[in-house]
């Protein structure tokens, strides 16, 4: 059992869980992962560790509430425990002086992104980091990457907060007004991923984007979280989850993420009409403090500007 | 050989023995255990289990004995369920089997103990695995936690990386020692192949926590989501946390594909992860259980092999409600890998095997996901490098099989995590960790290693029979020292 130290939402359905796991906070490094189980009855899944703390034995997690897993872990809070964490998995992002890092954040992606950005600003590398969400409630953890970037550009979609538009319109600006970009870094969803490799394919910029593919074990047993890169078949959880944008088959990821739609449908309808039935009475209010939060943020002024 | 010459205590004369049939397994008819996992054999009961006891010959060279990769003196706990002593049975073959309610029933015994026994050449073997499995089960029953017998303590730790079948009794036979011993598993259940591979209606998990709780009341400690490799290194458990010695049995590892096309199409697993989703995650309870699984309800499943693994994820198949199930073999039956039993079983139950025939090709349906095998024919050529009949394609003999699900169930290769991650650790070309034969010594001082991530995929029993040669080493090299 893991206890949960710390527990906030960040924006609505998505939360910050700082969780006392001492051993994976000392081996800890950026782009690792985690596989977490919550109960007995519950699945696998893996998230990004977000950050870790070796001196106080504790790692953070940023989940999005999604399916039926991510809603449940994101109902507990600070004193709960979750069943089973383990890790870290996964190899660890590159990190080197490559020059000019282009960091890429989409949605719940800026967590995944934020310990690498940090690790590559500490090995001497200039961070443009494009931090992207649906809308202004969305945005995550602009704070901590405006610390670790030179510059910080920020899109929504609705344009209900700086820019509007998405991530990749910035990268295009950057490309078009002759930013020297040695490297890009993209983690999002499928599609902004997809669109990112598109862009610097063409221009020649060695693109990384971190994948997430369904996963069970985490330790290269199962074979359940194979992608496609460079034709060839690649385990996620053990030859990644960093791969080589302009390899990585999207359209595989994309189908095979589809795998098991209808039981996760069938998963989160039967949790909802749980939750009708006896509802949660901790999420909504917190959940809506948490939007509160994100209206009010210092920040928020400033990057308009 | 510890057998003593004692008056036997059987009261039919050998010439009589010989001409008594084995006693048949009871087991769930075969169209009823299809639509469930509950297991098919139900075991012996003290009557059945009596009768065939007194079938034994008390041969005064038993290779029961010497072909057991434990060395189970079968013959004297035979002897004592002829005379009703079940409990001191149990207690014997504990001496040199700590998992007996486990091996009992997935132990290949026709390649072991029952291989070269005499009643064989007369007619059928002793039903040696089914008497072990009634002693273990009746031992379960009427166990008592003060009898556990140990040596004092020791003071010495030995950690046990990996809590599969040779992790398992390289640790019972420590902590019997007086050793502390300490096993690490990386996934949330103990019992490593026992629970993700081996499916409930073969081995039940029950009697896996029974095992795995029976060692725990002899003082072996278990700690789950331990990667060792990642979560900890084999040089910290030395130096930071203070073991003496350290045995690796993280088993065989990543699954191997065919490298064919369309091997990424939705419905295309490998048998690690379709039989992980089921058995470790109880996917066939699904919804009651998260873990999704395909819905195979009405639809044709193949899967790819001939080894015990392959049967046990097509006879899984067939009981989530797949419609047609095959088994695809590229060599012929005789070759099979798989335990008589359960090749018995599976037809039984139904499952059609194709043999000589191996898939080239995944077809899709158009939309991603699987919609049948091409396959060619095979026929016998010479002999390879196992000594199997090498299986050589028919040219021209393509055909296509409908199919919603294909389960690859080829073999693995050695997973990395442990051998990249200890420096000095010496491993052969295919990546598995060198490991002398006789005291499983690895080339780094206080490391010992054993079963699948040494020999490659293997079974149970050889496992086992790894970590018990490795107990005894590091025993020695606890007590004097001496690498």
């Amino acid at each position: 059992m893991f206890k949960i130290l710390h527990a906030e939402f960040l924006a609505p359905g998505i939360k910050r869980f700082v969780i006392e796991a001492p051993r994976i906070a000392r081996k800890q490094k950026p782009g690792q992962f985690v596989i977490v189980r919550i109960y007995e009855e519950g699945e696998r899944i893996p998230l990004t560790i977000e950050n870790s703390d070796p001196q106080q034995g504790t790692i953070s997690i940023v989940v999005q509430s999604i399916g039926k897993t991510t809603h449940l872990l994101n109902a507990l809070g600070t004193g709960d425990h979750i069943m089973d964490v383990v890790g870290p998995l996964g190899k660890p992002s590159e990190i080197e002086k490559f020059g000019t890092v282009v960091v890429m954040g989409g949605g719940v992606g800026t967590a995944m992104a934020y310990p690498t950005a940090a690790a590559l600003k500490q090995a001497g590398n200039r961070i443009i980091s494009i931090v992207g969400a649906r809308n202004q409630e969305l945005v995550i953890l602009e704070r901590e990457m405006r610390a670790v970037s030179d510059v910080l550009m920020i899109t929504t979609d609705d344009g209900s907060y700086a820019d509007k538009g998405f991530v990749t319109d910035k990268l295009r600006q950057l490309i078009q007004n002759g930013v020297p970009i040695d490297l890009v870094l993209a983690i999002g969803p499928i599609p902004m991923m997809k669109a990112v490799a598109d862009m610097t394919r063409g221009e020649h910029i060695r693109t990384l984007v971190s994948l997430n593919p369904i996963m069970i074990d985490g330790t290269g047993m199962c074979g359940g979280c194979r992608v496609l890169v460079d034709g060839k078949s690649q385990f996620a959880c053990v030859d990644g989850p960093d791969f080589d944008a302009h390899q990585v088959d999207f359209a595989v990821l994309v189908q095979r993420n589809a795998m098991y739609r209808e039981a996760e449908k069938r998963s989160m309808d039967e949790y909802r009409q749980g939750l009708e039935a006896k509802p949660l009475e901790t999420r909504e209010p917190e959940a809506a403090q948490a939007s509160a939060d994100a209206a009010t943020r210092p920040c928020a002024q400033e990057a308009k500007l | 050989m510890t057998t003593e010459k004692t008056k036997s205590k059987n009261p039919v004369p050998n010439r009589e023995r010989i001409k008594m049939p084995r006693q048949h397994m009871p087991e769930q008819p075969p169209l009823i255990r299809a639509q469930h996992f509950t297991e098919v054999n139900l075991g012996y009961s003290a009557e059945l289990a009596r009768q065939e006891a007194i079938r034994c010959l008390e041969c005064a060279k038993p290779t029961c004995v010497t072909d057991c990769p434990v060395g189970v003196k079968v013959k004297d706990f035979v002897q004592l369920i002829v005379e009703g002593k079940y409990m001191e049975a149990a207690a014997k073959i504990r001496e040199d089997n700590v998992l007996p309610a486990i091996t009992g029933r997935v132990c290949p015994q026709e390649d072991h103990c029952e291989a070269g026994c005499l009643l064989k050449k007369k007619g059928e073997s002793l039903g040696i695995g089914y008497l072990e499995r009634f002693v273990a089960d009746y031992e379960q029953q009427h166990f008592d936690v003060k009898s556990i017998v140990k040596a004092p303590p020791t003071g010495k730790k030995v950690a046990i990386v990996g809590s599969g079948p040779s992790g398992l009794t390289a640790a019972g036979d420590l902590v019997q020692k007086g050793h502390s011993v300490h096993v690490f598993e990386a996934l949330h259940e103990v019992g490593g192949v026992l629970v993700y591979g081996i499916p409930e209606f073969r081995l039940p998990k029950k009697i896996i926590r029974q095992q795995v709780d029976y060692m725990r009341s002899m003082g072996v400690e278990f700690e789950t989501d331990v990667v060792v490799g990642r979560t900890i290194t084999i040089d910290e458990l030395f130096e930071e946390e203070g073991y003496d010695a350290v045995f690796i049995g993280t088993g065989a590892g990543l699954p191997q594909f065919m490298g064919i096309p369309g091997e990424h199409l939705n419905g295309v697993y490998s048998a690690n992860e379709f039989l992980t989703r089921i058995n470790l995650m109880h996917a066939y309870e699904f919804p009651s259980y998260d873990e999704p699984m395909v819905d195979f309800r009405g639809k044709d499943v193949a899967v790819i092999g001939g080894g015990n693994t392959a049967l046990d994820a097509i006879r899984s198949a067939l009981r989530l409600g797949a419609r047609k199930a095959y088994i695809l073999y590229r060599r012929s039956e005789a070759e099979m890998p798989a335990r008589i039993e359960e090749v018995k079983h599976a037809k039984e139950e139904g499952i059609e095997f194709q043999v000589l025939a191996a898939p080239i090709e995944f077809l899709s349906d158009g939309k991603g996901w699987l919609a049948g095998a091409r396959c060619l024919k095979m026929q016998l050529g010479e002999p390879d490098a196992s000594g199997r009949r090498r299986p050589v394609p028919i040219e021209g003999s393509e055909y296509d099989v409908p199919l919603s699900v294909a389960v690859m169930a080829i073999g693995t290769s050695a997973n990395p995590i442990v051998q990249s991650t200890t420096p000095g650790l010496n491993t052969n070309k295919r990546g598995y960790i060198e490991a002398d034969a006789t005291t499983q010594k690895t080339s780094r001082k206080g490391v010992f290693a054993g079963g699948d991530i040494v020999t490659g995929a293997a079974t149970v029993i050889l496992a086992m029979g790894a970590g018990r040669r490795a107990a005894k080493a590091i025993d020695e090299y606890l007590t004097t020292g001496q690498w």
